[in-house]
């Protein structure tokens, strides 16, 4: 039996718009744009949503993330932050179909008693699939909520069996410039590299993602598997995945070590710890409009109650 | 050489260039009215006004080199409109942030004024583009007489903190805003150079005359 222990991070379900008020309101958007001035869109307005992976039938059903509003599937995977693909938001959807993400290994190396390979099919075979509802905080102030599957990254990370001095772990993501045209300049410093503290990386909300919206991830997504770590910004949930590495020291992460006064290594989202260039304490919620009122951002986005036991005794304006 | 009449320039050149310098403008309402600007539409409107606001504000400055190069004065017709569209989309990209994105939270907006650098020069860039605007017209140019074309050489230094708060704001490629940089960088060479040339053309003649 599965019992509901409402978490505050929860949003009630008073605020959560009618599923067909919204999509009454999306389809006759839509209707008056093809009656009235169809003609004058642009191009990309008729594209259909990309993103068409094959479907995860077996989804196993969790209650993290019931009742949140969900993004729009058609916005989470066409507005992404993808540099190995441009810069643009819109670039990875339309260049990331040259990623190739069969075969695929990853390596896990480092501090552990069983370093090895895993192949993501043993991945999407061999472990069971969730799917979770998290919400998604953006270091740019923009957010989303996204029904992900995939699985506790703990799960992975005990296979190999770390030792007592795995600290930290470590990621990298493919760097190949011929499949990601974006690395043929060096807009950052490729490979992209993430890592977490050991602590961090086993907590049961820290997750590997295959899948979204019930699908096997598209590449602009990070295809094929991804980390998630949904109280942190987003630019710590790396893409693409080709190494995991347990290490005794920090990590060096990639925009830490390209802007140290902007990026942190731990990057918790905290509306009181600002970004140089601008306020942390709001966001704006992708696919509600033009005029729609900014959101004020929670501490971990939400998941205090989860997580801030890792933090204990911390200064997070020291440690951002 | 290509030689535009008055008329032409009156009822075609002007009218047309017009219409064109409001595509983005009314790409931009279309979009709205269609709920087809994208997934974040109020990061949408910033940016293509502000991109707009700085390209135009380049085409501006590049009316005295084509001038030169073509050696024809109509060029030179058509800068005030381009300039007032510069502070038309300056303007929006102004009032975009102000309201849609920092929905008039008057303390959010002034601490972004004061502490982040890349606003505070946008910010005095808008500011500077409001006297030019304002005297814009015969009747100031008249008025002003010298100070005229000395306050509107501002325009140079709003070039370089709208191409600062380009610069200032993106988070790794900066391929974008040093191209404008470029851009500009080659249009006040132009300048230079047809100063100089304009130096020695003088002292030639003085020296001719004298023999």
């Amino acid at each position: 039996m599965l019992i509901r222990i409402a978490k505050p991070s929860d949003i009630k379900s008073s605020q959560i718009t009618d599923p067909q008020v919204y999509a009454s309101r999306r389809a006759f958007l839509k209707a008056a744009a093809v009656a009235g001035i169809g003609t004058a869109l642009p191009a990309h307005a008729l594209v259909e949503p990309q993103g068409k992976t094959p479907p995860m039938p077996g989804l196993v059903e969790t209650p993290y993330g019931k009742g949140l509003q969900l993004t729009d599937q058609e916005d989470v995977v066409s507005y992404n932050n993808f540099y190995e693909f441009g810069t643009g938001k819109a670039d990875p959807a339309a260049n990331a179909h040259t990623l190739q993400t069969r075969p695929w290994t990853v390596k896990v190396d480092g501090e552990c008693e069983a370093p090895g390979e895993i192949g993501i099919e043993d991945i999407l075979g061999g472990i069971p699939q969730e799917e979770r509802i998290y919400r998604f905080r953006c270091v740019e102030a923009w957010a989303m909520v996204v029904p992900w599957a995939g699985f506790s990254l703990a799960e992975l990370l005990k296979r190999f069996k770390p030792t007592s001095r795995a600290k930290y772990v470590y990621f990298e993501t493919l760097y190949d410039p011929k499949q990601m045209p974006g690395t043929r300049r060096r807009v950052l410093d490729w490979p992209y590299r993430e890592g977490l503290r050991i602590d961090e990386a086993m907590h049961p909300l820290s997750m590997l993602v295959t899948g979204v919206y019930g699908h096997q991830l598209p590449n602009q997504n990070g295809a094929p598997l991804r980390l998630i770590v949904p109280w942190k910004y987003g630019f710590k949930s790396i893409k693409s995945i080709v190494r995991i590495s347990f290490s005794e020291d920090l990590p060096e992460t990639t925009w830490w070590k390209m802007a140290p006064h902007e990026y942190g290594f731990y990057a918790n989202v905290n509306p009181q710890v600002d970004h140089p260039r601008w306020s942390q304490k709001y966001h704006r919620n992708i696919g509600e409009g033009l005029f729609a009122r900014k959101h004020k951002t929670l501490m971990f986005n939400g998941y205090a109650d989860e997580v801030a036991d890792l933090y204990r005794g911390m200064d997070l304006k020291r440690f951002y | 050489m290509p030689t535009v009449s008055e008329r032409a320039l009156r009822w075609g050149v002007k009218p047309l260039l017009f219409a064109a310098c409001l595509v983005p403008f009314v790409q931009l309402l279309i979009g709205a009215f269609s709920d087809d600007l994208g997934a974040n539409p109020v990061e949408t409107v910033t940016h293509t006004t502000g991109d707009w606001a700085l390209r135009l504000l380049l085409i501006t400055l590049a009316m005295t080199p084509l001038r030169r190069l073509l050696g024809q004065p109509w060029p030179i017709r058509l800068r005030r409109m381009l300039g007032l569209f510069v502070f038309f989309y300056a303007s929006l990209h102004l009032l975009t942030w102000a309201w849609l994105d920092q929905q008039w939270l008057l303390d959010e907006i002034l601490a972004d004024i004061a502490k982040r650098p890349y606003v505070t020069v946008g910010f005095a860039a808008w500011l500077l583009l409001l006297p030019l605007a304002l005297t814009s017209n015969r009747w100031s140019m008249r008025r002003l007489g010298r100070q005229w074309s000395r306050l509107h050489r501002l325009v140079y230094l709003i070039a370089v903190l709208g191409l600062l708060h380009y610069l200032w704001l993106v988070k790794a490629d900066l391929l974008q805003p040093l191209l404008y940089a470029l851009v500009f960088g080659v249009l006040m060479l132009f300048r230079l150079k047809r100063r100089r040339q304009n130096d020695g053309h003088s002292v030639a003649s003085g020296v001719a005359r004298r023999q």
